[in-house]
């Protein structure tokens, strides 16, 4: 807490950084592995991979598909996004301007959903689904997502829009516009900081899921990288040059997005999660 | 995510404006219905029925193909009465009680850390909150390298070349070790997270405070005590809510490292349920165990809404 770099301040710096040290020994060892073939791994898996064995990449990229799984994930992330964030921010909006008791009533009924566990409603919903025809489609996915993570993005904006002037929507009302159009000109650009936190935190859900992709396209061309990975490491359990540098692969995207955004992640994150 | 039951927006910036909320709002031109239409609709259809019908399953003997008959209360005496659910509902709780425990703990140590004015805290923040935006499907299956049990790879070499060769274990496949070892890795993946919370409500604590109380001849630990833990209740009361939740749900990393085993020894309610619903096709006991663990966290919620908010202060 005090302002100068003092001799406590290094110590504690010195401290910090042999935490991140240790903290980053499964990471070391993810991408050491990675760069050794199997010979390398059997005499000394954890010295530095020198020379660097690249070929394990290749094989990986080609063997667990990771291509079309990029593809699957990427389509079904946004498109789940997006339809989050129109019927989330429009339903978001509703609730903070409404002050009647059925207002609250259907904002508490709405938070239900971020305590529910969704194991209670899986089995009817797969039924559903697979009646439905939509296993093994992006649609099902996509009115997957956008149903289960509705109460969080709810939850986030209408914290927001409350804390916002109505002036501005009222004034484009005065002016003439519906309420369609004072909602998409004049109100939901004034959204944006909460957008950008809604937008990572449902991106980071979505894209790590398991269980659900699992279950709905498991066998199916449509799947995502996380069940991708699961079945590649099952197949080659034993291989773990292979498999860490499909793990390697299949992280890159979403570690690459957070380093280039870790700020406002961070921000985000926080923002969300203390509102 | 339960943290959301805090109604009031927490931006420091615009929490003045909450005052005035009450008179502004019936000044606003209210939207018409349709606008929480499409909204309703998907989580009705999403979540809202189908956790209803999930309900009504819990006490039925539904195997998926026949017809269903309620049987009342037999699932939930079967669950009572069959060792291994029973068991997995005894390790949810431990596992949960060490995660929220000890991934909560690391992470108030982290932020103390980074929230310090050293040179690399950028930098630390970057590391230790990376992890958590990794699937932890992935995180698992590198943490089952982390937990080789031969002795010159992984966590077992690390102890070697430390000198403690002698607490070399076979993490995962040592019946009283294993569901520790899955809380470990989920701590390493989460702590991260935790500290990110923290930080925010350290970054909300103000200095104005900490340099009256060192005025006053405060020592460090004192002033975490009296100025800093206070202010961070709201932080401490939504990292636990969340670890908890997280704690009582955990499957992807159970499944991908131990699916339960060796023997049930590492079984949660969640891969329980899985198995009896996908592997055994008994529908209706899954959904039974299901709302247990429904209203456990239910339960837990609401009683950590209470206790935790209750000692929420402002600053």
């Amino acid at each position: 807490m005090s302002l100068r770099y003092g001799f406590r301040t290094f110590l504690l710096e010195i401290a910090m950084i042999g935490v991140a040290v240790a903290f980053l020994f499964p990471v070391y060892a993810l991408i050491t592995l990675s760069l050794k073939d199997k010979r390398g791994i059997a005499e000394a898996p954890l010295s530095p991979p020198l020379p660097p064995h690249a070929g394990n990449f290749s094989d990986a990229w080609q063997r667990a598909s990771l291509g079309s799984a990029l593809l699957n994930s990427t389509v079904i992330t946004v498109a789940s996004l997006l339809v989050l964030i129109a019927i989330g921010s429009f339903a978001a909006y509703f609730l903070a301007r409404q002050a009647t008791r059925l207002g609250f009533g259907l904002y508490v009924l709405f938070l239900l959903g971020i305590v529910l566990p969704f194991q209670l409603g899986m089995i009817p919903l797969f039924k559903m689904v697979d009646t439905a025809g939509l296993l093994g489609t992006y649609q099902g996915m996509v009115v997957f997502y956008t149903g289960i993570q509705l109460p969080f993005t709810i939850f986030l904006y209408t914290g927001f829009i409350r804390a916002l002037p109505g002036d501005y929507a009222n004034a484009a009302l005065i002016d003439g516009a519906g309420h369609l159009r004072a909602f998409t000109q004049v109100v939901f650009p004034l959204l944006r900081p909460i957008t950008g936190t809604v937008l990572i935190l449902n991106a980071v859900f979505i894209w790590n899921d398991f269980f659900t992709p699992l279950l709905y396209l498991g066998g199916s061309p449509r799947e995502t990288v996380p069940v991708r990975i699961f079945a590649f490491v099952g197949q080659y359990v034993s291989d773990y040059g292979l498999v860490f540098a499909g793990l390697v692969l299949a992280a890159l995207p979403i570690l690459v997005v957070f380093l280039v955004l870790q700020r406002y992640v961070i921000k985000g994150f926080a923002s969300g999660l203390k509102g | 995510m339960a943290s959301t039951l805090r109604r009031t927006p927490a931006e420091p910036a615009v929490r003045p404006a909450s005052a005035g909320r009450r008179r502004r709002r019936g000044g606003f031109l209210s939207p018409p219905w349709w606008f929480a239409a499409p909204a309703l609709a998907v989580y009705a259809l999403v979540v809202l029925y189908p956790s209803l019908s999930g309900v009504l399953y819990a006490f039925t003997d539904w195997n998926g193909l026949g017809e269903r008959s309620f049987v009342g209360l037999d699932n939930f005496g079967k669950l009572w009465g069959d060792d291994a659910a029973r068991g997995s509902l005894v390790n949810t709780l431990l596992l949960t009680v060490a995660i929220v425990l000890v991934q909560n703990g690391v992470g108030l140590l982290l932020a103390l850390g980074v929230h310090a004015k050293i040179k690399s805290r950028t930098v630390l923040r970057v590391v230790f909150f990376a992890p958590a935006v990794v699937s932890p499907v992935m995180v698992a299956f590198l943490w089952k390298y982390v937990y080789n049990p031969a002795p010159d790879a992984g966590l077992n070499a690390v102890l070697g070349a430390v000198g403690l060769g002698g607490l070399r274990q076979d993490w995962l496949g040592d019946p009283s070790l294993a569901l520790w070892s899955v809380a470990g890795m989920v701590i390493w993946q989460f702590a991260g997270y935790s500290m990110v919370i923290f930080l925010a409500g350290l970054e909300g604590v103000p200095v104005e405070l900490h340099e009256a109380a060192m005025i006053d001849g405060a020592g460090r630990f004192q002033r975490f005590r009296h100025v800093t833990w206070p202010l961070l209740a709201p932080a401490v009361t939504i990292n636990v809510m969340l670890s908890t939740i997280g704690g009582l749900k955990l499957f992807d990393q159970v499944y991908a490292a131990t699916n339960g085993g060796p023997g049930h020894a590492s079984e949660t309610l969640s891969t329980v349920l899985y198995k009896q619903a996908f592997v055994f096709g008994n529908y209706g006991y899954s959904t039974a165990i299901a709302l247990v663990l429904a209203l456990f966290v239910a339960a837990v919620s609401l009683v950590q809404i209470y206790y935790l908010r209750g000692r929420e202060v402002t600053s």
